[in-house]
């Protein structure tokens, strides 16, 4: 038998390849348009990744453990709706606008704790394949949230989407709120997967469910909180999307999924499960989402493209993965 | 075909060889047992026959010419097939579409089923298989798709058929049928290339042995000349001392587990047993009596069990592995690839699954797990050439160990073996009972559950028979043989 080490070069090597690509395409962008290397614009790219990327970090979790979620795409549009409608019922019963939006953003961490729950419940104790399940509550979020909008849109009060802005539109030093949120998320996630005893049970899921459940490992119990986390990290996206906008419409969060997953895969992470990298995951994010600002700079492909490119852009990482799985 | 030749065979994985300079002939129609230790390259040797590996240096020759396989289809043609551990069956095909897969007789673009399934019925007729050759694979049981397997190596018109481990998960009856099957195609001539770690399998069907150790040919002898000692000490490369190490007195304190009345739903029923600290008791049966449902159903790894347990004197009520670990109660799965480790991760990952929470506070401690893994891998005499791989690259004999070293890393009061040697070579088995025999000398109440019967015998203080989800009798080892085992489980006492 070869011996192989677990942390060869060559597999160091392999999980520099997202970062050497984003560098790669910074430095393509700025050589195109030098607008992109402001620091304005890398501000820019930053907070707009967040939503996805908060998301991808949970996806992250889930993905390792060997599950999937397709549904987070149009559960954030869903949750985005219910807290406006909630915040603005509040604010009509004379709760203070500053009130009502903590009430609504909590709420929207609940809610998507919430739906995780019941995805991970359908899952572990249903038995349903989490295609099947998150599959099925993709369509049931999203036409919720069409027939509570009754096909156009919901928006938030003018009083409390003032009250709300900072959330968004805010910065500490220098640096936007939502850069902020999205780098503690993603630092805490890095530190739960790598460094806690639920971390590895989640790999160990992930890798072989069989043998974790003979190794005592409590395993629907890590299941379920996966898609717990990953429906929380969804609420804490759309509690920072929702004043961006200040409405929820049917083609909010549109895609959503694709981006999450494809950034989780970009960044290195099996499909099967068994391993990741959440610095992975938020390469493989801001990689995404370079290239739609890439786009939206320069005028060789049309920004209307923008999925098209990253489609393609994650069948062809998975394409150079395919020999080292 | 007249002769095949291994002539100055070579093989390397990336710089590590597993094949050194191999050379020795088979003439026609012989049956040859392939000896030696897990790693000594035997497998690797058989994938080069057989076209699954290419060789390093060296040439394969047929009638003295030499051959070059690309690919297990190119060895085909050439009359050479391999029947594996694990079976290359598509599961969810029928035995025609099966024995024909890739070999599909067709009229024009049409499939000819009717041609196929008639050649089929033959083909199973041959291998002594009486099912339709429209049932689908997945309704066989293990036995049937070997012959399936045997029956498609037949339609390829193979003359050297090569068979590894044939028997692992076979029952004893139906050892003998395959048997009978194989001197059947020995009368037809075809030449036979057989891998067991039973060596009285090896003596009962082989004509000639050749040993191989660290993938170098050691010599060949014929069958008939040899003892299983003999054989067994040239695969170790020494001489074999007492394989099993001299047992202690049955200890004569309380029982530590004690079961009433247990009943796992649709496998074992109404088993009442008890093991004493110090004690080994050893479970035997055929393959599909519930030995290893009734110990899953114990530990709470499947549900509806029911009946009485008692840890100490105190009744216990157990629905998961979780609180069984807690209990002090440990179950190590005969299934090592599927249920015992984690292939793709590290030594460390794998040891301290159980007891993980032990290093985390609440951050994990690496250097702590390095530390536990560094005394597992002395204490039981894990063999890797580094710490650091993945346990996909141990030998099986080291898996093993390491699969032992996790289930009583949690310091179990009562540790569950099934099949602790499956699959090991006898040199690693030796030490496996070492460590076995430690565990109860430590005051550990250990129960074997084995399909090698010498092994209970040699290991067990008591040895308790099931069949067909009933307990049949409870023996002292010491009067214990293996034709009363035998017929105990097969009811015919």
């Amino acid at each position: 038998m070869p011996p192989e080490r677990t942390d060869s070069i060559a597999s160091r090597l392999r999980g520099l390849g997202p970062l050497t690509g984003l560098i790669l395409l910074c430095l393509l962008a700025s050589f195109l348009n030098p607008e992109f290397a402001t620091v304005d614009n890398a501000l820019n790219v930053l907070t707009r990744t967040t939503f996805t990327g908060i998301i991808a970090v949970g996806m992250c979790f889930v993905i390792v453990g060997g599950g999937i979620d397709l549904s987070v795409g149009s559960m954030a549009a869903l949750i985005a709706g219910c807290v406006i409608l909630l915040m603005n019922t509040l604010g009509a019963h004379g709760v203070a606008p500053g009130m009502a939006v903590v009430i609504g953003a909590s709420g929207a961490v609940l809610l998507g704790s919430v739906l995780g729950l019941a995805h991970g419940w359908l899952i572990t104790r249903g038995r349903i394949e989490p295609f099947i399940v998150t599959l099925g509550t993709l369509g049931i979020f999203r036409a919720l949230l069409t027939w509570l909008a009754d096909g156009g849109a919901i928006t938030l009060d003018n009083e409390l989407a003032d009250a709300y802005a900072p959330v968004y539109y805010g910065a500490l030093l220098g640096v936007p709120v939502p850069v902020w949120v999205f780098a503690i998320v993603a630092l805490a996630a890095a530190a739960v997967l790598q460094r806690t005893a639920y971390g590895r049970y989640v790999q160990a899921i992930g890798s072989n469910e069989q043998v974790a459940r003979y190794a005592a490992v409590k395993v629907d119990a890590v299941k379920l909180g996966s898609y717990v986390m990953l429906g929380a990290m969804v609420g804490v996206a759309t509690l920072l999307y929702v004043p961006r906008l200040g409405s929820a419409s049917p083609s909010t969060g549109l895609l959503w999924e694709l981006e999450a997953i494809a950034a989780v895969i970009i960044g290195g992470t099996a499909l099967k499960g068994g391993s990741g990298s959440i610095a992975g995951t938020v390469v493989g994010a801001l990689l995404l989402s370079v290239i739609g600002n890439v786009l939206n700079l320069t005028s060789f492909i049309s920004i209307h493209l923008n999925a098209a490119v990253q489609g393609t852009v994650i069948i062809a990482v998975a394409f150079m993965q395919r020999r080292q799985r | 075909m007249k002769t095949l030749g291994f002539h100055a065979i070579a093989k390397s994985f990336g710089p590590v060889p597993v094949l050194h300079d191999v050379s020795f002939e088979l003439a026609a129609g012989r049956a040859v047992g392939l000896l030696g230790e897990n790693g000594a390259g035997k497998s690797t040797l058989m994938k080069i026959l057989a076209g699954y590996e290419a060789p390093s240096g060296g040439e394969l020759l047929l009638d003295g010419a030499v051959v070059r396989f690309n690919g297990p289809r190119a060895a085909e043609g050439a009359g050479i097939a391999m029947i594996h551990q694990e079976f290359a069956l598509a599961e969810a095909l029928t035995v025609a579409q099966n024995v024909f897969l890739g070999h599909e007789i067709k009229r024009g673009w049409w499939l000819d089923d009717r041609a196929m399934r008639a050649a089929t019925t033959q083909l199973l007729a041959q291998v002594g298989l009486t099912c339709s050759p429209d049932t689908p694979v997945h309704a066989l049981s293990l036995a049937q798709k070997q012959r399936v397997e045997i029956a498609k190596a037949l339609q390829r018109r193979a003359r050297v058929l090569v068979m590894d481990e044939p028997t692992a998960t076979l029952t004893r009856a139906e050892a003998e049928q395959l048997f009978a099957l194989v001197d059947r195609l020995k009368a037809d001539g075809v030449t036979l290339v057989y891998i067991s770690h039973k060596l009285e399998e090896i003596e009962r069907l082989t004509d000639e042995v050749i040993v191989m150790r660290d993938g170098r040919f050691v010599t060949r002898a014929p069958t008939a000349g040899l003892s299983r000692a003999q054989m067994a000490s040239l695969m170790v490369g020494r001489e074999l001392s007492d394989l099993f190490p001299p047992k202690t007195t049955r200890p004569t304190a309380e029982p530590l587990l004690k079961v009433q009345g247990l009943t796992v739903p649709g496998w074992a029923h109404d088993m009442s047993f008890e093991v004493a600290p110090g004690e080994i008791l050893g479970f035997a049966g055929l393959v599909g009596a519930g030995r290893t449902e009734l110990f899953e159903g114990l530990v709470g790894l499947r549900p509806g069990a029911t009946g009485q347990v008692e840890i100490a004197g105190q009744a216990v009520h157990i629905t998961s592995p979780r609180e069984a670990a807690d209990l002090g109660l440990t179950y190590l799965s005969e299934d090592r690839k599927g249920k015992g480790l984690h292939l793709d991760f590290g030594l460390r990952q794998n040891l301290t699954l159980m007891t993980l929470s032990r290093y985390a506070r609440p951050w994990l401690k690496p250097a702590d797990e390095a530390q536990a893994l560094k005394r597992a891998v002395d204490e039981f005499g894990i063999r890797a050439g580094s710490l650091d791989v993945p346990a996909r690259s141990l030998s099986g004999g080291n898996q093993q160990k390491l699969a032992l070293a996790k289930v009583l890393h949690p310091g179990p009061r009562i540790v569950i073996l099934d099949e602790p040697t499956r699959g090991v070579d006898v040199g690693a088995k030796r030490e496996l009972y070492g460590l076995i025999q430690r565990l109860a000398a430590d005051g550990l109440a250990v129960i074997v559950v084995s399909s090698e019967l010498m092994e209970l015998i040699g290991l067990c203080h008591r040895i308790a028979v099931m069949r067909a989800g009933r307990l049949q009798t409870v023996l002292d080892a010491a009067d214990a043989t293996e034709d009363l085992l035998i017929a105990h489980a097969t009811g015919t006492h």
